[in-house]
């Protein structure tokens, strides 16, 4: 894995899902679709911890979000399906008409705290 | 008051065994449901304080909200119709009609979800079952690219895992649980078996299970770099050739990674050479309520499941040119309506963005990223809870929604019955 990339993975979280019903502007659906899970090591190698701010940028955009520590292999970052999420998709679908949504390589950049 | 064997519309599972308690005109309790169906149901129970449309967000009534939007629908030169996954089947009837007279593109949800195994289905074939089938004979379940734990909790309790079934008495007892994704989610807790494949990987395992079941003798070397090893691959086929009745449950870990209808259509194909040693069967977790209705419906009156576009008066397929992401990135619509569905937040951004540009109508039960830039948003009855209609599970079993709550709106099909009348008088006049 390049230096500052992840792979990113989209997806479905019972919080997202239970959030939405709440409504898209409830706290624990803006919560769910505003956290980025990582692992142990790729935390420490960005130098981060649970509740900072990083950005994650590729081709097509970026979006801000709360990192948290998860179990997950290396080099992956996941992130629960939301507006943010969709941000960081290209519209290209291979003539498919599905877009690539999962296992996508994402530019990390931590944000100071405050920022 | 208690209502018992209410239908859950929320997602593919469509569980017909739910009980709510009506009490002062809302939704008080929820039993048996999921911890997602209980939140479907109660926060769908009040939509009253809502205005019944709004027109450039100024409140209107329905009447005036069906005008404006027949109005810019019938004035399109290339309007797109897309959503349509959590409403009901005889709504859905009344949206295509409505793309043959505008002679649109219409596009369900099924485009950004299992539009991949759709199109292996025609390639290769589905070979499938009921989850009926599935509770009662099933003793090999394998869920590749899905985490039913948090996207169809019941999967597992009603249909899949744990039920005690007529050739399956004991339960979990009486069934191995395989679990093969690029990360152990929660699902990986009620499987005996999970299976870590890199991202972008599954079809070279998908397609070693296939040499392996052929009793081809692979070296190492072929599934290196999947993060699974040939024993482990072995394993997995001898448990796959062995079982009673196999049931491959495929997730969008498969559809919306590298491969996409590769992976769905390897999927397949290794589905039906199983059946050359035992009972197998392979499905889509359809996600939304009714996305396995819009399918079917579709495919009965256009011949095709999603993607279809009437701009030649007949039906056409061509995923990647009439999909949804498709014609909004390359800025081709001019107008959308969009029914029981958010694409401002699910579609990717270059689509998306489209929406905004572009005169944009939103049927919606509820406030949404979509209706808040919607040019028109007319609100309606929630399918399922103050509609009634025809759904279908899944395995495409067709269930009945109910109705539990009076609502002051119009459900989808009576707005697009409107819609479709008026559009019609706008374009012969």
């Amino acid at each position: 894995m390049p230096e500052g990339k992840l792979i990113l993975i989209t997806g479905r979280s019972t919080k997202q899902g239970t959030g939405l019903n709440k409504g898209k502007d409830s706290r624990d659906y803006q919560e769910a679709v505003r956290t980025l899970e990582m692992n142990r090591e790729d935390m420490a190698r960005f130098g981060l911890r649970d509740g900072d701010l990083v950005k994650i940028k590729t081709l097509y955009g970026e979006a801000t979000f709360t990192c948290r520590q998860e179990k997950l292999p290396k080099g992956m970052a996941f992130v629960a399906y939301g507006s943010l999420s969709s941000r960081l998709v290209g519209g290209e679908t291979h003539a498919s008409g599905m877009p690539d949504s999962k296992g996508f390589e994402v530019e990390v950049v931590h944000l100071p705290r405050g920022d | 008051m208690e209502i018992d064997n209410v239908v859950c519309a929320f997602c593919g599972c469509v569980c017909d065994d739910i009980t709510v308690t009506v009490e002062e005109g809302r939704i008080s309790e929820v039993k048996n449901a999921c911890t997602l169906g209980r939140a479907w149901f109660l926060g769908h129970s009040s939509n009253a304080h809502r205005p019944s449309g709004t027109v450039n967000g100024r409140p209107v009534s329905t009447e005036e909200a069906v005008e404006e939007a027949a109005r810019i629908l019938a004035q399109a030169r290339y309007p797109l119709i897309f959503g349509l996954t959590s409403t009901y089947c005889e709504a859905q009837k009344e949206a295509i009609a409505l793309a043959e007279v505008l002679g649109a593109c219409i596009d369900c949800c099924t485009s950004v979800c299992h539009g991949p195994s759709g199109i292996a289905l025609q390639g290769v074939g589905e070979p499938t079952c009921t989850l009926g089938e599935v509770k009662n004979r099933a003793d090999l379940i394998i869920y590749w690219g899905s985490n039913p734990a948090e996207s169809h909790p019941r999967h597992l309790t009603r249909y899949a895992v744990t039920p005690k079934g007529l050739f399956t008495p004991r339960g979990r007892k009486d069934r191995r649980v395989v679990l093969v994704d690029v990360r152990p989610t929660p699902s990986a807790r009620a499987a005996d078996i999970f299976l870590q494949v890199k991202p972008g990987k599954d079809f070279e395992c998908l397609w070693a299970l296939r040499a392996l079941i052929k009793g081809i003798d692979l070296e190492e070397d072929a599934v290196a770099d999947t993060g699974v090893t040939l024993a482990q691959l072995k394993d997995l086929a001898d448990r796959m050739q062995s079982c009673r009745f196999g049931m491959l449950c495929v997730g969008q870990g498969l559809t919306q990674s590298r491969g996409k209808q590769m992976n769905t259509t390897a999927v397949f194909l290794l589905v039906r050479e199983l059946n050359g040693f035992t009972k197998f069967a392979a499905m889509p977790m359809r996600g939304h309520g009714n996305v396995t209705g819009i399918d079917n419906v579709l495919a009965w009156q256009t011949g095709y499941p999603f993607g279809v576009n009437f701009s030649r008066g007949y039906p056409r397929f061509n995923p990647g040119e009439f999909t949804a992401v498709d014609v909004l990135t390359r800025q081709e619509a001019d107008a959308a309506l969009i029914i029981a569905s958010d694409p401002v937040a699910n579609l990717p951004r270059p689509a998306s963005g489209r929406l905004s540009q572009i005169p944009t109508v939103a049927l919606e039960t509820r406030e949404s990223e979509t209706t808040k830039i919607a040019k028109v948003v007319i609100t309606t009855a929630p399918a399922g809870i103050s509609a009634e209609g025809t759904v279908y599970r899944m395995d495409n079993v067709p269930l009945r929604l109910r109705k539990v709550l009076p609502s002051p709106f119009p459900s989808d099909e009576e707005v697009l019955s409107r819609l479709l009348e008026r559009v019609k008088e706008l374009k012969h006049a």
